[in-house]
This record gives C-alpha cells, structure tokens and sequence, in this order.
C-alpha cells in the first residue's frame, strides 16, 4: 500500500472518530513556538495542545503523527522560527489545519498567497508589538544621532579622564524622516518623532488619507528628501531590498538608515559598504540578513548601533501576545472572523 | 555710544573693540567667532595660570567689563575672581548650569550674569528620553551583547519593559523637564513632577515633595537646576521609596544625587537601572557603575550637538552686544 492511499485511509478514520468525538473533547492545537508557563497554560486550557518543541521530534514526524490523529488540528499557533515556513509542503503535511496564527511581527515566513488557495486563514499580531517596535527605533535613531551607545563605550574603556571631549552628536529636532511603510509601527514611529521636532515624510503601497505627512510614491525620491530613512514595512517579493545601493545613494553622505523590519528589505552587502566609504553617515539595526550573523565590519564601526533582534521583546508584550493569539483563536473555533487577518 | 560699543576709531585705524576675558575653553571656532567683535583676553591661549591670566588682564589699560566663562570648566565666578578683577560688570556662562557662580557675589556687586537661557534643552532633553529608551529596552547593552560575538552564541537576549504606561517623575520642569514630559508623552507616559512651585500651566500632576514622587513612579528623571536646595536630592529616602522597580536617569548635575548611595542600591538591587550623563566628580566615574549591565553612562554630552554648539556660540555674542550697548541680557540668571 503507498504511504498516500495509508494517509488516505487514515483521514477517513479519522473523519469518522472525529465526528464521534465531536461532542466532547479540546480542538486539537498545533504549537511551534517557545511559550512561557502563563501561555502555555492558557492554551492548554482551551486546546489539546500538540507541541512541537515539547515533544522532541523532528518536523516532518511530528506533523505527520499530528495529521494522522483521530482529531488532527484545525489551527497553528506560530512564531516565526527560523526555519519553519508555512509553504506548500506544510500545508500539504497537514491538510486539517484552517487556521494559522501568527505570533511574530512580521509573516513573510508564510505563504499568505497558498494559504488563501486553500482556505486557510491567517491572523497577524496586529498591533500587539508596535508600540513597543516604534519605540526602539526611535532609541536607535536617538542613538546613532546622540552617539549614545558609543559614548557608553568610551566611558567604559575609561576614555574620559584621558581624552577628554567626546566628539558632537546631531540634533533631532528638524531633521527629515522618511518612514518606508506607514502601518501601526510606522504611524507610531511618526507619532513620537514628530515630539521631537522632526519632519515626517513616507513611502507605502498607497497614500494615507488619514495622515498629513507628505507622500513619496518612490523610496528613490523619499531618499533623496531625507536625512533620515527608517525602514518600517513587511517583507514581501516587492520590498525585498527595497533600501539598495541607489537607495542609499540618493540617502547621501549625512543619511542615516533605520531598520526594523527585516534584514532582507536591505542589501546588507552594500549598506556595508556604504557605510565603510562614508557614503552614508550611519545605521541602527535591529534585523539582519542573516540572523544571528552580523557582518563582522559593522562590529567595528563606531556610527552604527546594533541590537539582536530585540524590537518586540517586552514583557508586556509577551502578554498581550498571549491575550491576542487567544483571541484570534476564540473567534476561530467559534466561526467568526478573524481579529486581525493577515491577507495577501 | 556706537553700536558694538566699538569706539569710533581714529580714520584709517582698525575698530578699538571692547576687552573679553575667555575662560577656559581650547574650543578654537568660539574664540575665533568671538575675536570678529571683541578684544578677547584667552586664558587657554596665554598658557598662564588663572591667578596670573586674571591679575595681567585686571592691570592692562582697557580692562575687561565682560568675560566668557566656559562651563564645565575649573574656573569659579567666586568673590576672589570678582575681586581679581574688578571692572569685570557682567559675566556670560556657555552653559545652563550656573553652580559654579556665585550668583549673590555677583548681584551684590551689580555684576550681570547670563547664561545659555533655553540654547541646549532640547538635546538636553532628547539624550534624557535616549538614555530612557535605552534604559529600559536595553539597548547599549544589547549593544555589547552583539559586538563581543554572543548573538549566535547566546542566542536570544533578555526582555526589555515597555515605556508606555510608566509613571515618569520629573524633578524640575524648568524648559528642559516639560521638553522632556512633551517627549514622553508621546510614547504614552504618565507625567507627574516635582518643583518649587506647581505650574498651573501644565496638567501634569504635581508633588511637593520628591519623597512622595519617588513613591508613585516608575521612572525618576533629575532636570533640576544644581543649588543648596537640591544638592542630593535624591537620597537614600528617595531612593528606598522609588524601589527595586525604578529607573533613575540625570541630567541635571551629579551632586543632584547621592553618588555612592546611589551605586550601593545598585549593587543591591535596591532600585533597577540608572541612566547617568553627570557625576559627582568627572571625569571621574565610579568604577563599580563601569561593570554593571543595567546602567547607561555618558560623559556629560546631553548639551553636545553641532547644532546647539552653534546656538550657543550666537547665543553668547547676542548677550555681550545686548551688555555693550547698555541694553538688558537676553538670557539673565539672577539669585
């Protein structure tokens, strides 16, 4: 018998048990994320949670035994770790599956397109984290202005009493944002830069009615308009490398580029370079291409400031993404929509 | 009198400009910007000790009636110095802080003091809201983390604490403390201050006592000026009731705090992290602050940027000529 007419045949029967079933008993839950004790116990009470990194497992097995169940899950809960994309392969290890609830911030790692094929909706963290991912970019741009996290440096090395001076920092106020992506994040980003005096101006797939700032339908010229870039979109086909090397050209040498998003909307390739040329004035960065591998020339750089990734990691967030998820989950399983649908 | 007080000069001869004492800065574009209006006495330049700078500049035919003091420098405005020179009517500080004159030596002597008025607030106040963010989201430190190679090593680094919804005290909400409160505003604090008197012009809410503000914050931000009254505002008390929670960030001055009760509840973990730009004896800075993790600290730079370097630079001509031509200081300091 081939494996497909075994899986077959195990639907079936599992078709069968599970209307038998349908009266009593927990959904069954997919789980591939890390979650601390309060979530996982907020699952478990809800759900028949099948986790993943409980259970030792490799990937394929575990799908499989999850698929092959008497009651297979009908939702995924997600983190976005690296190396489990929810593609055409996932979704044919796990035909049940309807639902997939994203916990990460950002969903590239889904193939939103596949998902809408086949029925299967999406939920993102809606703006579970982007107070909080707003507010580290703007701490990177006020340290990359401000020098701060260099200073620490010089301070540290015990510098002061033997150099004296520290070299000037640039003000904020007046300076000109260009915010690539004006979703939550990026409106909060305005939001706060605009208390400190600087000037708001973005890029999007389409103009915002709803906001004042000017609109720039090309990063190019939204660039050369800026002395700050600050990268707050998705990652999709068309923002892939969005900053390139014509980007950072048009930015100029006294340009500083912030990204949170993710690596790849930047040629990290020539960022470096860039920035070792002097070709723009300075970088922070919270995501990198290859994660959690920084190009070693950044390690060395005292105008850019590096952090690993750490935008969303609050610990209020980390509740509110429990209190999300489970709500995204409820209007599920109880057939209504989704609180914040990821679409294509 | 003629404008820029210069005195009308004989025909064919250079303007004769007014004598400036300059102490004590080896910032070359301030004297140099100073030089094109006034006759400047430099005491870096002379390489002569402050006693002797003071005494040939005192006994010199036109002697000087106004002096740049540089802050930060070793230079007291005392009633030695004033007495060292005596034709000395006014006296312009390049900074905010003014702890280093005696302000009542001066009024008692009809000498008028200005100093940088409202020039540096707003850097002040956006390094104050940087070292905040950095504070809480970690961000030098995670910084470190990331540059000594842990970030694949390690793996993921520890959370950080949302900034909105803290309660941020602040002690003082002079221009640079409600340039601070506007900021933090934005990221949804709740404002809450500390000063000599409630401002009926904010709705922030007020507490007379620090004591008491400690007690209902989470965060604890020193922008007070630095005089007897406030000299280790925060204390042990002060530090006790902000608790194992608070977050301490100064701007203000180092003798604004308490230094070594401050490291021991650090060490403790009596308080949670501090934010410092100042210190009770720079360039000095205590060698238990340089190891911890939870602690981000700048060498006195929330004044410096190219931008309010330049400010202050026009800020201070702007004074001198308003004295020079008998006119009141722009930027006054009094008692």
């Amino acid at each position: 018998m081939s494996a497909a007419m075994s899986l077959n045949i195990a639907k079936e029967v599992s078709a069968v048990v599970s209307s038998a079933m349908a009266s009593g008993g927990s959904p069954a839950l997919l789980l591939i994320r890390r979650v601390d004790a309060p979530f996982a116990a907020a699952l478990r009470q809800r759900f028949r949670v099948l986790d993943f990194f409980a259970s030792g497992e490799r990937l394929p097995a575990f799908l499989a035994a999850a698929a092959a169940a008497p009651d297979p899950p009908r939702a995924l809960v997600i983190g976005g770790v690296a190396g489990v994309p929810v593609d055409t392969a996932f979704l044919d290890a796990v035909p049940s599956l309807g639902c997939v609830v994203s916990t990460a911030a950002g969903v590239d790692y889904i193939d939103l397109h596949e998902c809408e094929r086949r029925g299967v909706v999406v939920a993102n963290s809606g703006s579970v984290y982007s107070a909080d991912v707003a507010d580290h970019a703007v701490g990177l741009l006020i340290d990359v202005l401000r020098r701060v996290s260099a200073a620490e440096r010089f301070v540290r090395r015990g510098l002061w009493p033997v150099q004296g001076g520290y070299p000037l920092g640039s003000k904020l106020g007046g300076k000109r944002v260009g915010i690539i992506g004006l979703g939550n994040i990026g409106s909060f980003i305005a939001k706060r830069l605009e208390a400190f005096g600087c000037v708001i101006s973005y890029n999007s797939r389409k103009p915002k009615d709803s906001f004042s700032y000017k609109y720039y339908p090309s990063v190019h010229d939204l660039a050369a308009e800026s002395d700050v870039l600050v990268v707050a979109c998705a990652l999709n086909k068309e923002t892939r490398h969005i900053v390139n090397k014509d980007v950072l050209e048009a930015l100029g040498k006294d340009g500083i580029i912030i990204n949170i998003g993710r690596g790849a909307n930047i040629d990290e390739a020539e960022l470096v370079k860039a920035l070792k040329e002097g070709r723009i004035a300075g970088a922070g960065l919270d995501v990198f291409e290859n994660e959690p591998k920084v190009p070693a020339e950044l390690l060395t750089m005292e105008n850019v400031v590096l952090t690993p990734h750490i935008a969303v990691l609050t610990s209020e967030s980390r509740s509110d993404v429990r209190d999300h998820t489970i709500g995204n989950l409820d209007a599920f399983f109880s057939g209504k929509p989704l609180l914040t649908p990821a679409l294509p | 009198m003629a404008s820029s007080a210069a005195a009308s000069p004989a025909s064919g001869e250079p303007p004769i400009l007014p004598a400036l004492l300059l102490l004590r800065t080896s910032d070359a574009s301030l004297a140099a910007a100073l030089r094109q209006r006034f006759r400047v006495l430099d005491s870096f330049a002379s390489g002569q000790p402050i006693p002797a700078f003071l005494a040939a500049a005192a006994a010199a035919t036109d002697p000087p009636r106004a002096a740049v003091v540089v802050a930060g420098g070793v230079v007291r405005v005392d009633a030695a110095f004033l007495d060292a020179v005596p034709s000395l009517r006014c006296v312009v500080n390049t900074g905010t802080g003014v702890d280093h004159v005696d302000l009542h030596e001066c009024a008692r002597r009809g000498v008028a003091v200005a100093n940088s008025g409202t020039v540096y607030s707003v850097d002040v106040a956006d390094h104050a809201v940087g070292m905040l963010i950095d504070l809480l989201r970690r961000v030098s430190a995670a910084e470190r983390f990331v540059r000594r190679g842990l970030w694949p090593v390690q793996g993921d680094y520890p959370l950080g604490s949302k900034l909105g919804g803290k309660r941020v005290g602040i002690i003082g909400l002079g221009s640079i403390g409600s340039l601070i409160a506007k900021r933090l505003q934005a990221f949804g604090c709740v404002i809450y201050y500390n000063s000599r008197r409630p401002k009926d012009s904010v709705s922030y809410k007020y507490f007379p006592n620090v004591l008491d503000l400690a007690s209902e914050s989470d965060v604890l931000i020193v922008a007070c000026a630095l005089n007897k009254e406030t000299r280790h505002i925060i204390n042990k008390d002060v530090l006790e009731s902000l608790g194992k929670d608070g977050i301490i960030i100064n701007i203000g001055r180092g003798a604004n705090i308490d230094e070594p009760e401050l490291i021991k509840a650090l060490k403790e973990g009596r308080i949670a992290g501090a934010g410092l730009d100042v210190f009770e004896n720079e360039p000095k800075v205590p060698a238990e602050l340089q190891s911890m993790n939870n602690v981000v600290l700048t060498p006195h730079i929330a004044v410096f940027t190219w931008e309010s370097k330049s400010d202050m630079c026009d800020n201070t001509i702007a004074n001198l000529q308003a004295f020079f031509s008998g006119k009141p200081l722009l930027t006054p300091v009094l008692p």
